[in-house]
């Protein structure tokens, strides 16, 4: 029999319009979760280059580059989930200003090239020295040859190092981070937007939804850039003790930069927790008290379907649990560590109960629609839009990162920033 | 040069600049503007009085706009509801459901006709509901509505789903890159993506017929006369005068969607 898109992981209760399937699936999830991550990992390196918090300045430039690992990754979900992939340009060349999903393009290229023109000017002076040491080196082998091509290229002719040169950089990083916060908001409010203007859709139609999308994205990226910084801590730290004749910084010299950067991060993050939550709970308090036609439904999805979805693993466990972990007095790297997975979690099943959510009653308001997430692969629909599709795209962005960080260093090089 | 050569030549740039005129006559802007407005708008109306649920009208439209027979998705199909005296919905043991809910169906969207009593609540279960709780039973067709202010239209990304100016909803099979947010965007589920073509589908009024001032394959197939169409601008059309002097129902008109699917004896249960 003829399979239609939707059919494989569709569960049908009640009384369902026929053409009515789960049309967005798990890259849609994907979707705003990694925009969320690529908005919350810049904001929290603008928090060091604009607001001046010094103590952030190892995690923020850590940030700055993981946001710049993420940035492709944010396009990933969408050409999954395209029907016509080879298509997904027409977006670029014949945008359709009323749709919520035209910009797409242009703000997230904007977003790009202000996210690379700032890495740029934070790494200007070790393009500089590398490229001259490599120009120094008298017989250079093939790998150095290119090494030294790739950074000659990459200093844009620009050599000077001076006093005033690196001075006038670092206006220019304060700036293209000042200017970076708002369009790192205005990308990911701009995902709440696109499901908050649905309006046939009961679940999503809120004009709070870009808020809410915004300090969740906040939250999940200063989360991950935790996670991902202690987890390299941890690696230079064992590398440390095992070679401490190289040179690196000392063993207590690590343990104490990082409790107390992950420490003044955890307070942010948390802040930006209490924010998200208070909205969300504005949203849901404000439907059941005004009880529109549509909550009969949603009611049932959101205290009986839904339930454990939303009430134990979103708001339980990736909400309350790791919001007591930070606040236990006493914070350590390894409690830390578990609060920020529990948080990462906690935002990823809010995306999920907002896309799936969503999708979990019928238009008609009288039947439910379950997502059953395709895991073993039996054609291509199934790999995009299954869990090893969505495993692709968390993965690519610690490969992506692996080769920034050849070219960018994010923790060897002494600059100024 | 001789004279034979010069004539050639004359053509020849002739014909090169009238390709450059004519396309400039093309985008003539009074032209374009004068695309928008037509003698014609088309309009739907169903009567569900007279709908028997026989399924026909299902069955010619998959078979008149190639969407797969068998496959679970249709550009029209035709809903059942089964109401109770005490107006709530039977749930499978046959008890009353104290929440929410309604008792409706569409199995294959009605393709083969209501046959048996038994209501389909989904994955192959279903449920019977006593004959003496039953208040009433009817049928209702439906189809796109195409909406004088359509969503679907609106959140279209690239434009290939776009509004004619004789009323029809139409997607560009060639321009859609399969998002699927004009199928998020229709608050009555009419869309769905093409399960051969892997673009957005739906109904479109059979629009490559009733240009040609055919009928629509369903309304041509409803042997009970449920389904009209009709031109809104022609004040003699009888589904003008039913529309204008009768007492019509639009589906969910709370989305501001101005729905141009009108239905006698629509009954407020209807989803
Ligand atoms: S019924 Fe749905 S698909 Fe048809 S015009 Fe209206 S919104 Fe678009
Ligand atoms: S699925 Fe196609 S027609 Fe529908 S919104 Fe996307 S591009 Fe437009």
């Amino acid at each position: 029999m003829m399979e239609v898109h939707g059919e494989v992981w569709t569960l049908k209760e009640f009384f369902c319009y026929p053409n009515e399937y789960i049309y967005w699936s798990i890259q849609i999830v994907m979707y705003p979760f990694m925009t969320g991550l690529v908005a919350g990992a810049f904001v929290l390196s603008s928090l060091y280059h604009v607001f001046g918090v010094k103590q952030l300045k190892n995690i923020a430039r850590f940030s700055l580059v993981f946001s710049f690992a993420l940035l492709p990754v944010a396009m990933m979900p969408l050409m999954l989930h395209l029907q016509q992939p080879l298509r997904g340009i027409h977006v670029m060349m014949t945008p359709h200003f009323t749709s919520a999903i035209a910009a797409f393009g242009i703000v997230f290229s904007t977003y790009g090239m202000i996210v690379a023109s700032e890495l740029w000017f934070v790494y200007r002076p070790h393009f500089v020295a590398t490229a001259l040491e490599l120009k120094g080196t008298s017989d250079r082998g093939l790998v150095d040859t290119c090494r030294y091509l790739l950074f000659s290229a990459l200093t844009l002719g620009s050599y000077d190092i001076s006093e005033q040169a690196l001075e006038k950089d670092e206006k220019a990083v304060g700036f293209l981070a000042g200017i970076g916060i708002p369009v790192a908001c205005f990308l990911h409010g701009y995902a709440g937007f696109i499901f908050g203007s649905v309006k046939a859709n009961a679940l999503w139609m809120t004009p709070l939804m870009p808020v809410i999308f915004i300090c969740s994205a906040v939250v999940s990226g200063i989360a991950l850039c935790i996670i991902t910084y202690i987890v390299t801590m941890e690696i230079r730290k064992f590398l440390s003790r095992r070679m401490s004749t190289l040179g690196l910084p000392s063993y207590e010299e690590l343990q104490s930069a990082e409790i107390e950067e992950v420490k003044l991060t955890s307070r942010y993050l948390v802040m930006f927790l209490i924010a998200a939550i208070t909205l969300e709970l504005l949203d849901l308090i404000f439907r059941g008290y005004t009880a529109v036609k549509s909550w009969d439904i949603l009611r049932e999805v959101i205290y009986q379907k839904d339930f454990y979805k939303i009430f134990v693993m979103q708001y339980g466990m990736g909400n309350l649990l790791p919001f007591i972990l930070f606040k236990l007095p006493g914070l350590t790297v390894r409690r830390a560590a578990l609060g920020a997975c529990l948080m990462l979690f906690g935002v990823f099943m809010m995306r999920w109960n907002v896309v799936i959510g969503g999708q979990a009653f019928s238009s008609s308001f009288a039947g439910f629609m379950e997502y059953a997430l395709p895991i073993i692969p039996h054609n291509l629909e199934t790999v995009k839009e299954g869990l090893v599709g969505a495993v692709a795209v968390i993965i690519t962005p610690y490969v992506l990162f692996y080769f920034i960080n050849k070219v960018m260093p994010v923790f060897k090089f002494k600059g100024s920033h | 040069m001789d004279r034979r050569d010069f004539l050639k030549r004359t053509i020849t740039i002739i014909a090169g600049a009238a390709i450059p005129a004519s396309a400039l006559e093309f985008i003539d802007p009074k032209r374009l503007l004068a695309a928008g407005s037509s003698d014609y708008k088309w309009v739907f109306l169903a009567d569900t009085q007279k709908c028997v649920g026989c399924g026909f009208c299902v069955k010619a439209c998959k078979l008149e706009n190639e969407v797969p027979y068998d496959a679970d998705v249709s550009r029209t199909w035709v809903e059942r509801y089964v109401i109770c005296k005490d107006g709530k919905m039977r749930v499978e043991n046959g008890m009353p459901n104290p929440g929410f809910g309604i008792n409706a169906d569409s199995p294959k969207a009605g393709r083969d006709g209501f046959t048996t009593p038994q209501i389909d609540i989904g994955e192959g279960r279903h449920v019977e509901v006593k004959e003496e709780d039953i208040s009433k039973a009817f049928f209702v067709p439906k189809l796109c509505n195409q909406c004088d202010n359509p969503p679907c239209v609106q959140v279209c990304p690239v434009g290939a789903t776009y509004k004619t100016a004789d009323g029809v909803v139409l997607v560009d099979r060639s321009w859609c890159i399969g998002c699927g947010y004009c199928i998020m965007g229709c608050p009555y589920g009419v869309r769905f993506f093409h399960p051969l073509l892997k673009v957005a589908e739906k109904c479109n009024f059979c629009y490559h017929r009733i240009t040609k001032g055919m009928k629509t394959a369903c309304v041509q197939s409803c042997p009970f006369g449920a389904r009209q169409i009709g031109n809104l601008k022609d004040p003699n059309d009888p589904v003008t005068r039913t529309i204008m002097y009768g007492r019509v129902g639009v589906l969910k008109s709370e989305y501001g969607t101005k729905p141009q699917v009108y239905y006698l004896a629509l009954d407020r249960e209807v989803r």
